[in-house]
């Protein structure tokens, strides 16, 4: 009985070692998803699993470990990589039509829907 | 007349997208940026392959008028085909070859490096991949001429070097001082 006890006070101490241990790569995780795997289609480098993504995650958690905070380490990989890494597009000349196309939609639809009351 | 009208406009639809389709196979799937400044800003530090020490990268690209930076590894099979280019190269005076040796087995990249022989003047390691990424490097083979002096990127090409790609470098070299 007190062997059992024991072992599951040991195990217990071992999965919160590794929870504290894993606290760090929760914040990679959360950058990782917001990164586009270049060199693979349609993932995110959180998703992936290529050599690329992976020294990708290794990065961010040096960077974490800087001090860097998410701004600066997105900052830095749009200087490497432009724009097209990040899912979250600016808005700049190539891009106002993908901001402002679903509020002019928004509006027309309000227009129309206005019309069709105000007819009846 | 509507009907035929129609038809034809269908397969005038059909042949314009065939032919734009077509057009889209010969653009690469690999999207690389237009990157507005072209300046080192980088300044890591790695270690050799064939000593324990460590050097930054402002110290490998300092002693000719040009720099390659080759990004290679031993497993890779393209890396092997555009090895007989570097060592091409490697005749020209000004220019200098820095291997960067990515997630590697030390013993394979020497063996590869036996094997084929060595363009470069000096080698560094770079196992976690880390350094490459600085570099903005997607993966292996990937090959960067860099102006020393202005400390500038002047050519970047993502894949192995071919006839056309040498010939290229290979002018912009002799044309730049």
């Amino acid at each position: 009985m007190k062997i059992k006890i024991l072992v599951l006070i040991i195990f217990y101490l071992i999965s919160f070692f590794n929870l504290s241990h894993g606290a760090n790569s929760e914040k990679v995780d959360q950058i990782s998803k917001n990164l586009r795997c270049l060199i693979c289609q349609g993932q995110s480098v959180y998703d992936s699993q290529s050599d690329f993504a992976l020294s990708m995650k290794i990065l961010i958690q040096n960077k974490i470990d800087e001090g860097k905070n998410d701004e600066q380490i997105y900052d830095f990989l749009k200087s490497k990589y432009g724009e097209w890494i990040v899912y979250d597009p600016e808005i700049s000349k190539n891009t106002v039509l993908l901001w402002v196309l679903p509020l002019i939609l928004f509006v027309f639809g309000g227009i129309l829907i206005l019309r069709k009351v105000s007819i009846k | 007349m509507v009907k035929n009208i129609r038809l034809i406009a269908l397969v005038f639809l059909v042949i314009v997208s065939f032919f734009i389709l077509l057009k889209g196979l010969d653009k690469t799937n690999n999207y690389s940026p237009n990157l507005n400044s072209s300046k080192i800003d980088f300044n890591f530090k790695a270690k050799f392959l064939y000593s324990d020490e460590e050097s930054t990268l402002h110290e490998l690209i300092n002693d000719k008028d040009f720099s390659i930076i080759n990004i290679w590894a031993s497993w890779c099979l393209p890396c092997r085909d555009e090895h007989s280019f570097l060592l091409n190269l490697k005749s020209l005076d000004k220019l200098n070859i820095i291997g960067i040796n990515y997630k590697d087995n030390e013993i394979n990249a020497k063996k590869f490096i036996k094997e084929l022989g060595n363009p470069y003047s000096k080698i560094v390691v770079d196992p976690s991949g880390v350094n490459s990424i600085e570099l903005g490097a997607y993966g292996v083979p990937e090959t960067i001429l860099i102006h020393n002096k202005s400390k500038t990127i002047l050519k970047k090409y993502i894949g192995p070097i071919d006839d056309e790609k040498l010939a290229e470098l290979k002018m912009i070299i002799k044309n730049e001082n």
